[in-house]
Protein backbone atom coordinates (compact mmCIF):
# COMPACT_ATOMS: atom_id res chain seq x y z
CA UNK A 1 0.00 0.00 0.00
CA UNK A 2 1.60 3.53 -0.82
CA UNK A 3 0.28 6.35 0.77
CA UNK A 4 -1.69 9.16 -1.13
CA UNK A 5 -2.45 12.77 0.21
CA UNK A 6 -6.17 13.52 0.89
CA UNK A 7 -5.87 16.58 2.01
CA UNK A 8 -3.84 20.12 1.49
CA UNK A 9 -4.87 23.18 2.92
CA UNK A 10 -3.11 26.69 3.37
CA UNK A 11 -4.52 28.97 5.09
CA UNK A 12 -4.45 32.44 7.27
CA UNK A 13 -3.77 32.17 10.97
CA UNK A 14 -6.75 32.48 12.22
CA UNK A 15 -8.52 30.28 14.37
CA UNK A 16 -12.32 30.55 13.18
CA UNK A 17 -10.66 29.26 9.52
CA UNK A 18 -8.85 26.57 11.08
CA UNK A 19 -12.09 25.47 12.80
CA UNK A 20 -13.30 25.20 9.32
CA UNK A 21 -10.44 23.33 8.34
CA UNK A 22 -10.82 20.68 10.97
CA UNK A 23 -14.26 20.26 10.15
CA UNK A 24 -13.41 19.48 6.40
CA UNK A 25 -10.60 17.07 7.27
CA UNK A 26 -13.02 15.75 9.94
CA UNK A 27 -15.84 14.61 7.42
CA UNK A 28 -13.32 13.20 4.97
CA UNK A 29 -11.70 11.02 8.07
CA UNK A 30 -15.60 10.08 8.79
CA UNK A 31 -16.16 9.37 4.95
CA UNK A 32 -13.22 7.10 4.80
CA UNK A 33 -14.99 5.07 7.74
CA UNK A 34 -12.73 6.15 10.38
CA UNK A 35 -14.18 4.22 13.89
CA UNK A 36 -15.11 6.33 16.81
CA UNK A 37 -12.53 5.44 18.88
CA UNK A 38 -10.19 6.78 16.69
CA UNK A 39 -11.77 9.66 15.25
CA UNK A 40 -11.78 11.99 18.80
CA UNK A 41 -8.28 10.97 19.38
CA UNK A 42 -7.44 12.24 15.62
CA UNK A 43 -9.09 15.41 16.31
CA UNK A 44 -7.74 15.75 19.64
CA UNK A 45 -4.28 16.16 17.87
CA UNK A 46 -5.55 18.05 14.68
CA UNK A 47 -6.76 20.84 17.02
CA UNK A 48 -3.22 20.96 19.27
CA UNK A 49 -1.37 21.09 16.74
CA UNK A 50 -3.29 23.63 14.66
CA UNK A 51 -3.64 25.87 17.80
CA UNK A 52 -0.33 25.81 18.04
CA UNK A 53 1.02 26.80 14.81
CA UNK A 54 -1.47 29.41 14.82
CA UNK A 55 -1.06 30.67 18.47
CA UNK A 56 2.94 29.96 19.60
CA UNK A 57 4.02 29.32 16.08
CA UNK A 58 2.39 32.92 13.97
CA UNK A 59 1.64 34.25 16.86
CA UNK A 60 -1.68 34.86 15.85
CA UNK A 61 -0.75 37.13 13.03
CA UNK A 62 -2.91 36.54 10.03
CA UNK A 63 -0.29 38.01 7.67
CA UNK A 64 1.48 34.56 8.30
CA UNK A 65 0.28 31.02 7.02
CA UNK A 66 -0.55 27.77 8.07
CA UNK A 67 -0.05 24.50 6.03
CA UNK A 68 -1.95 21.14 6.86
CA UNK A 69 -1.71 17.72 4.81
CA UNK A 70 -3.00 14.74 5.29
CA UNK A 71 -1.57 11.68 4.13
CA UNK A 72 -3.35 8.02 4.38
CA UNK A 73 -1.26 4.71 3.65
CA UNK A 74 -3.62 1.85 4.25
CA UNK A 75 -4.89 2.63 8.14
CA UNK A 76 -1.74 4.72 8.99
CA UNK A 77 -2.57 8.47 9.25
CA UNK A 78 -0.12 11.14 8.52
CA UNK A 79 -0.65 14.44 9.10
CA UNK A 80 2.21 17.35 8.64
CA UNK A 81 1.44 21.21 10.11
CA UNK A 82 3.55 23.76 9.04
CA UNK A 83 4.16 27.28 10.56
CA UNK A 84 6.10 30.54 9.05
CA UNK A 85 6.90 30.78 12.94
CA UNK A 86 10.79 30.42 14.25
CA UNK A 87 10.21 27.26 15.53
CA UNK A 88 11.11 26.10 19.25
CA UNK A 89 12.74 23.51 21.10
CA UNK A 90 11.02 21.02 22.21
CA UNK A 91 13.13 20.29 25.14
CA UNK A 92 12.76 23.91 25.80
CA UNK A 93 8.96 23.72 27.03
CA UNK A 94 8.10 22.80 30.66
CA UNK A 95 7.34 19.74 31.82
CA UNK A 96 3.19 20.71 32.30
CA UNK A 97 3.94 17.79 35.14
CA UNK A 98 6.21 18.92 37.52
CA UNK A 99 4.42 20.16 40.65
CA UNK A 100 5.55 23.77 40.05
CA UNK A 101 3.81 23.52 36.89
CA UNK A 102 0.45 21.91 37.52
CA UNK A 103 -1.26 25.05 38.21
CA UNK A 104 -0.12 27.00 34.83
CA UNK A 105 -3.72 27.17 32.73
CA UNK A 106 -1.26 26.24 29.54
CA UNK A 107 1.68 24.30 28.19
CA UNK A 108 -0.10 20.42 27.57
CA UNK A 109 -0.78 20.04 24.11
CA UNK A 110 2.35 18.72 23.04
CA UNK A 111 1.74 16.22 25.71
CA UNK A 112 -1.47 15.31 24.45
CA UNK A 113 -1.04 15.01 20.81
CA UNK A 114 1.94 12.39 22.45
CA UNK A 115 -0.85 10.63 24.81
CA UNK A 116 -3.06 9.99 21.75
CA UNK A 117 -0.86 9.52 18.75
CA UNK A 118 1.57 6.87 18.02
CA UNK A 119 3.90 9.26 16.64
CA UNK A 120 4.62 12.71 17.06
CA UNK A 121 7.66 14.72 15.57
CA UNK A 122 8.94 18.13 14.59
CA UNK A 123 11.61 19.08 12.31
CA UNK A 124 14.97 20.84 13.35
CA UNK A 125 13.77 24.29 13.90
CA UNK A 126 10.38 23.51 14.94
CA UNK A 127 8.01 25.10 12.79
CA UNK A 128 6.66 21.40 11.14
CA UNK A 129 4.78 19.24 13.33
CA UNK A 130 4.15 15.63 12.04
CA UNK A 131 1.67 13.15 13.83
CA UNK A 132 0.67 9.60 12.97
CA UNK A 133 -1.74 7.53 14.18
CA UNK A 134 -2.53 3.74 13.14
CA UNK A 135 -6.53 3.51 12.71
CA UNK A 136 -9.09 1.35 12.59
CA UNK A 137 -11.53 2.33 9.21
CA UNK A 138 -14.91 0.49 8.87
CA UNK A 139 -15.25 -0.74 4.86
CA UNK B 1 -29.08 31.46 35.97
CA UNK B 2 -30.52 28.84 33.21
CA UNK B 3 -30.24 31.95 30.70
CA UNK B 4 -26.96 32.74 30.91
CA UNK B 5 -25.19 29.11 31.64
CA UNK B 6 -26.75 27.19 28.39
CA UNK B 7 -23.70 24.97 27.79
CA UNK B 8 -24.46 23.03 31.09
CA UNK B 9 -27.20 21.35 32.20
CA UNK B 10 -27.65 22.82 36.47
CA UNK B 11 -28.70 20.79 39.04
CA UNK B 12 -29.14 21.22 42.89
CA UNK B 13 -29.32 18.61 45.56
CA UNK B 14 -28.74 19.97 49.16
CA UNK B 15 -27.10 23.24 47.95
CA UNK B 16 -24.92 21.38 45.66
CA UNK B 17 -24.61 22.37 41.98
CA UNK B 18 -24.25 19.76 39.79
CA UNK B 19 -23.84 21.73 35.93
CA UNK B 20 -23.14 18.66 33.71
CA UNK B 21 -21.61 19.39 30.01
CA UNK B 22 -23.95 19.94 27.53
CA UNK B 23 -20.98 19.51 24.53
CA UNK B 24 -19.78 16.25 24.21
CA UNK B 25 -16.25 17.59 21.99
CA UNK B 26 -14.75 20.49 23.66
CA UNK B 27 -12.33 20.92 21.50
CA UNK B 28 -12.38 24.51 19.35
CA UNK B 29 -11.13 27.88 20.33
CA UNK B 30 -14.76 29.00 20.42
CA UNK B 31 -16.52 26.76 22.56
CA UNK B 32 -14.03 26.49 24.95
CA UNK B 33 -14.23 30.33 25.19
CA UNK B 34 -18.00 30.17 25.70
CA UNK B 35 -17.68 27.20 28.31
CA UNK B 36 -15.03 29.17 30.05
CA UNK B 37 -16.98 32.21 30.70
CA UNK B 38 -20.57 30.71 31.56
CA UNK B 39 -18.42 28.19 34.27
CA UNK B 40 -16.39 31.00 35.92
CA UNK B 41 -19.94 32.64 36.29
CA UNK B 42 -21.01 29.96 38.53
CA UNK B 43 -18.68 31.45 40.86
CA UNK B 44 -18.73 34.93 39.91
CA UNK B 45 -21.94 35.83 39.27
CA UNK B 46 -23.72 33.53 41.22
CA UNK B 47 -21.96 32.85 44.19
CA UNK B 48 -21.97 29.43 44.16
CA UNK B 49 -18.92 27.21 46.59
CA UNK B 50 -19.80 24.09 46.19
CA UNK B 51 -20.26 22.72 42.67
CA UNK B 52 -19.77 18.92 40.71
CA UNK B 53 -18.77 19.23 37.10
CA UNK B 54 -20.16 16.24 35.37
CA UNK B 55 -18.44 14.87 32.59
CA UNK B 56 -20.63 12.44 31.37
CA UNK B 57 -21.51 13.41 27.81
CA UNK B 58 -17.82 14.69 27.20
CA UNK B 59 -16.14 12.43 24.88
CA UNK B 60 -13.02 14.54 24.61
CA UNK B 61 -11.04 18.04 25.50
CA UNK B 62 -8.35 19.58 24.58
CA UNK B 63 -5.18 21.66 26.64
CA UNK B 64 -6.99 24.93 25.84
CA UNK B 65 -10.09 23.33 27.96
CA UNK B 66 -7.77 21.99 30.81
CA UNK B 67 -6.22 25.67 30.80
CA UNK B 68 -10.41 26.97 31.90
CA UNK B 69 -10.80 23.97 34.29
CA UNK B 70 -8.12 24.89 35.94
CA UNK B 71 -8.75 28.42 36.56
CA UNK B 72 -12.49 27.69 37.52
CA UNK B 73 -10.58 25.09 40.24
CA UNK B 74 -8.37 28.92 41.20
CA UNK B 75 -11.21 30.86 41.17
CA UNK B 76 -13.02 28.62 43.62
CA UNK B 77 -9.87 28.05 45.79
CA UNK B 78 -9.78 31.77 45.86
CA UNK B 79 -13.83 31.83 47.10
CA UNK B 80 -13.17 29.23 49.46
CA UNK B 81 -15.36 27.01 47.71
CA UNK B 82 -15.15 23.36 46.78
CA UNK B 83 -15.01 22.15 43.25
CA UNK B 84 -15.41 18.34 42.26
CA UNK B 85 -15.31 16.37 38.94
CA UNK B 86 -17.30 13.07 37.99
CA UNK B 87 -18.35 10.54 35.58
CA UNK B 88 -15.47 10.99 33.39
CA UNK B 89 -15.13 8.86 30.25
CA UNK B 90 -11.98 6.87 29.85
CA UNK B 91 -10.50 8.76 27.17
CA UNK B 92 -11.30 12.17 29.59
CA UNK B 93 -9.56 10.16 32.40
CA UNK B 94 -6.27 9.71 30.05
CA UNK B 95 -6.13 13.21 29.40
CA UNK B 96 -6.25 13.73 33.36
CA UNK B 97 -4.24 11.06 33.97
CA UNK B 98 -1.08 11.79 31.23
CA UNK B 99 -1.09 15.56 32.37
CA UNK B 100 -1.09 14.58 36.59
CA UNK B 101 -4.16 17.02 36.52
CA UNK B 102 -5.68 14.13 38.87
CA UNK B 103 -3.14 15.50 41.58
CA UNK B 104 -4.99 19.04 41.08
CA UNK B 105 -8.74 18.16 40.54
CA UNK B 106 -11.28 16.19 42.93
CA UNK B 107 -12.38 13.56 40.71
CA UNK B 108 -15.13 10.92 41.53
CA UNK B 109 -16.40 8.22 39.67
CA UNK B 110 -19.89 9.21 39.78
CA UNK B 111 -22.52 12.31 40.87
CA UNK B 112 -23.10 10.48 43.82
CA UNK B 113 -19.60 9.74 45.26
CA UNK B 114 -18.54 13.47 43.99
CA UNK B 115 -21.51 14.46 46.35
CA UNK B 116 -20.40 12.65 49.82
CA UNK B 117 -17.53 14.40 48.96
CA UNK B 118 -19.06 17.52 50.46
Amino acid sequence: MSESMIYNQTFSSDLHISADVQKEIQQLWQDRGMSDMDLPDMQLALEEGLANAIKHGNKLDDSKKVTVECYLDGDIVRVVIQDEGEGFDLTDVPDPTLPENLDKPSGRGVMLMKAFMDDVLYNECGNQLTFIKRCTFNS
Amino acid sequence: MASDVTRFNIQTIDGITIAKFIDNRILDEATIQVIGEQMYRLVDDHGLRKVILDFESVEHLSSAALGKLINMKKKMDAAGGQLAMCSLRKDLKKIFDVTKLTKVFDIKDTVEKALKGF
